[in-house]
């Protein structure tokens, strides 16, 4: 016994003198709920976020609106594996990959330097059976987060863009609030990591030179970025903006499957868009219009009525939405004036 | 022989061994207690929360198959969410043979029970209010399972629900039964659904007793299948408080029995009176739509044996005044918009068709006059809807 420990010391510190000990495959494979997110070893530091070796930082074209956090996304395939580029939808990602994705708030938004105040780090473990959704809460120092299935309020404040203290009472989901928004047909899915949110010229070539990426064509598709109107036109910004942050729930598999309304990017039906169709169960969330999109109509629309709601009664996104998303707003208001109004 | 026995332990095993009870009592932090345990519930836990108020501030959800939830009775188990800030319904269950029995959930901000694809679910002993009465800031749908195979819902109470108490949509083989629903907008409502009976159940003080509806753009359409029966629907008389641009914001208030837009649909055996309106509407669906897979008709409606009272004495829909004047003060019981095949009435009491022939037609196109639709052979009855036994072993 004492021989096996002093075994264990010993390589311990070999370890440790050289390179860093890899990402714990073996336990984003496993059956377990591990308590605290250093044991999978996917950074080499604690809040500092530097990656593990194969942990890859990224980011998107269209992020989803999360109260103005900011948000620090990595992805881990194991040595030997690679995900599989899929045109349409998210990459096809192999047992044992991981996607880690941290929220929190710098102080001061005008200062680039300003420190990041970590609230949490949600993980997808990509098992046998399938995608498992965890969330873990950083603890004060930041030397490590721990797992807190049933979610947790937790205030947070920052100084904002235009130099305005914020003050909200930020959740944390619990684990079925995860899968809320990334339930396909009863299952957990990805959201973010499809070829064309990823794809901002380079990163698909990269992730492909890394081996984390089977193979990806010189074509691939791309959306553009939601807010950089050098970068697409009006319809295809508001689109890309709705596919991120609505058509997790709003698709034929989602959880709003029910609502008839799916605002995927490959939704080309107008009515299943939301142009001239009525809603279906909204309650009070209808405002009392009679269309989710009246086209011209911005001021009559539902879903723009509902974007500009704060009341969880109505509001939409349902979770994690506790501010307005004004820059979201004032795109969606431009993209609807514009519509037709013939439809 | 053996193997009888050895199955006969492992079955023994399977609902000892592993069906724990966690409970939950109110106090403080109880909304990570009991999220909690909803979350690290096992398949055949039960629930239990104690008497009590439990202060919630976010919308509860369960995602475990064969859960029960289980409180001491809707009148000392209380899930109050007058404080809720985030989630879009009270409580939402998303997994398979589910029980909610015997609590309450009160002043949700949006729906206050929500299951969603949850096969064979069971609501039983259930309150869920808005405790300010009818109010448009309330909650859309008190109990609002969709997207379903087998739902049971019995013995609950929704009172002040801005939409329909109990909304069953785009579900199938459907009872509801036993329930009081008073001061919603709809009491019960059928939507976008096969294969449901709706029976002895109160519905009184709504806008709408009972409607079976079909609507259009939708994943499920095609409604049919529907028997209401045994029901006592009564004096629905409540000022329409449904916010504009949701469907059942056009029922007028006094109106009994509403179907719209559906198929085989048979209303028997209820005592229907004291509605402003109509007892019994037939309509088919008034608005413009774009879905060429949709039929906005009502087809083999059957309405037989009920005892009918008063009605028609205060319709609240345009016209309806002038409509009243001109067949002598008062409309008959039974509205039928004139649209559709196969409507047959054999209650002894006046019809009146509005003569209209094609959805969406405008009112003033009306051609009012009294109705004959007694028939001898009128379509045959949907079955019974039979659920499976252990939804029914579960609360028995």
């Amino acid at each position: 016994m004492t021989r096996a420990l002093l075994a264990l010391f010993g390589w311990l510190a070999l370890v440790s003198a050289s390179a860093p000990v890899p990402v714990a495959t073996g336990l984003i494979m496993g059956d377990t709920l591990p308590r605290s997110l250093s044991e999978f070893r996917f950074f080499v530091d604690g809040i500092g976020h530097t990656p593990n070796d194969r942990v890859i930082g990224y980011d998107l074209n269209t992020p989803l609106f999360s109260d103005y956090a900011a948000k620090n996304r990595f992805v881990y395939v194991p040595e030997g594996e690679t995900a599989r580029y899929t045109e349409t939808g998210v990459l096809e990602f192999p047992v044992g990959s991981a996607l880690i994705k941290s929220f929190g708030y710098p102080a001061d938004f005008r200062d680039p330097d300003s420190p990041v105040r970590w609230i949490e780090t949600r993980v997808l473990l990509r098992r046998e059976d399938g995608w498992v959704a965890l969330p873990y809460i950083w603890n004060e120092d930041g030397t490590d987060a721990v797992l807190a299935r049933a979610g947790r309020r937790l205030p947070a404040n920052w100084i904002d863009a235009d130099g305005e203290r914020q003050e909200i009472s930020y959740r944390v989901p619990n684990q079925n609030q995860c899968k809320t928004c990334h339930a396909r047909d009863g299952e957990i899915a990805l959201i973010g990591p499809s070829a064309r949110n990823l794809n901002n010229g380079r990163r698909l070539a990269e992730w492909v030179d890394w081996s984390i990426l089977d193979h990806a064509p010189d074509n691939a598709p791309r959306v553009p970025r939601w807010d950089d109107e050098s970068d697409g036109t009006l319809v295809e910004r508001a689109n890309a903006y709705l596919d991120v942050n609505c058509a997790h729930c709003h698709n034929a598999a989602g959880s709003a499957s029910n609502s008839g309304l799916f605002l995927t990017y490959e939704e080309s039906n107008p009515v299943t868009r939301g142009l001239l169709k009525r809603p279906v169960a909204a309650g009070r969330g209808s405002g009392g219009f009679d269309f989710d999109i009246e086209p011209g109509h911005p001021e009559r629309s539902i879903l723009l009525f509902r974007m500009q709601a704060s009341d969880p009664g109505i509001a939409m996104p349902e979770l994690g939405r506790e501010l307005l998303h004004e820059e979201g707003i004032a795109l969606i208001r431009r993209y609807i004036a514009a519509l037709d109004d013939q439809g | 022989m053996k193997s009888i026995a050895a199955m006969a332990a492992m079955l023994l095993a399977s609902t000892s061994a592993f069906a724990a009870v966690h409970t939950v009592e109110a106090g403080p932090n109880a909304q990570e207690r009991l999220q909690g345990a909803l979350i690290e519930a096992e398949p055949g836990d039960v629930i239990e929360i104690g008497a009590g108020r439990f202060e919630l501030t976010d919308g509860l959800s369960l995602d475990v198959d064969n859960v029960t939830i289980r409180g001491a009775g809707a009148g000392e188990s209380i899930l109050d969410f007058t404080n809720q800030v985030g989630a879009g319904e009270g409580l939402m269950v998303t997994s398979d043979d589910v029980v909610l029995r015997d609590f309450a959930v009160e002043n949700s901000r949006g729906d206050g029970i929500k299951s969603k694809e949850a096969d064979r679910i069971v609501y039983h002993g259930l309150r869920v209010e808005w405790t300010n009465g009818p109010d448009p800031s309330n909650g859309a749908y008190g109990i609002y399972p969709v997207e379903s195979t087998h739902v049971l819902v019995q013995n609950s109470q929704v009172i002040g629900a801005s939409d329909a108490g109990i909304y069953v949509g785009q579900s199938q083989q459907i009872v509801v039964r036993h329930n009081m629903v008073r001061q919603n907008v709809a009491g019960i409502e059928i939507e976008n659904s096969y294969f449901a009976d709706v029976y002895e159940n109160m519905a009184t003080e709504n806008t709408g007793g009972v409607l079976v509806f079909d609507l259009p753009n939708l994943p499920q359409m095609g409604g049919h299948s529907v028997r209401v029966f045994r029901n006592m629907i009564e004096n629905n008389n409540t000022a329409n408080f449904a916010p504009e641009g949701n469907i059942v914001a056009g029922v007028p208030a006094g109106t009994g029995v509403m179907v719209m837009a559906n198929r085989n649909v048979h209303v028997f055996e209820n005592v229907i009176q004291e509605h402003g309106s109509s007892n019994v509407m037939l309509v088919a669906y008034t608005e413009t739509f774009d879905d060429p897979n949709y039929e906005p008709t009502i087809r083999d409606v059957v309405v037989h044996g009920n005892v009918q009272g008063r009605a028609g004495y205060a319709p609240d829909f345009e016209g309806g005044e002038q409509l009243a004047a001109a067949v002598g003060g008062t409309l008959p019981p039974i509205l039928w918009d004139g649209i559709g095949t196969g409507i047959v009435v054999n209650d002894e009491v006046p019809v009146l068709t509005l003569g209209l022939t094609a959805a969406g037609q405008s009112l003033t196109e009306a051609q009012p006059s009294m109705a004959e639709l007694s028939s001898e052979t009128p379509a045959a009855s949907p079955e019974a809807v039979t659920l499976p036994e252990s939804m029914l072993a579960a609360v028995q």
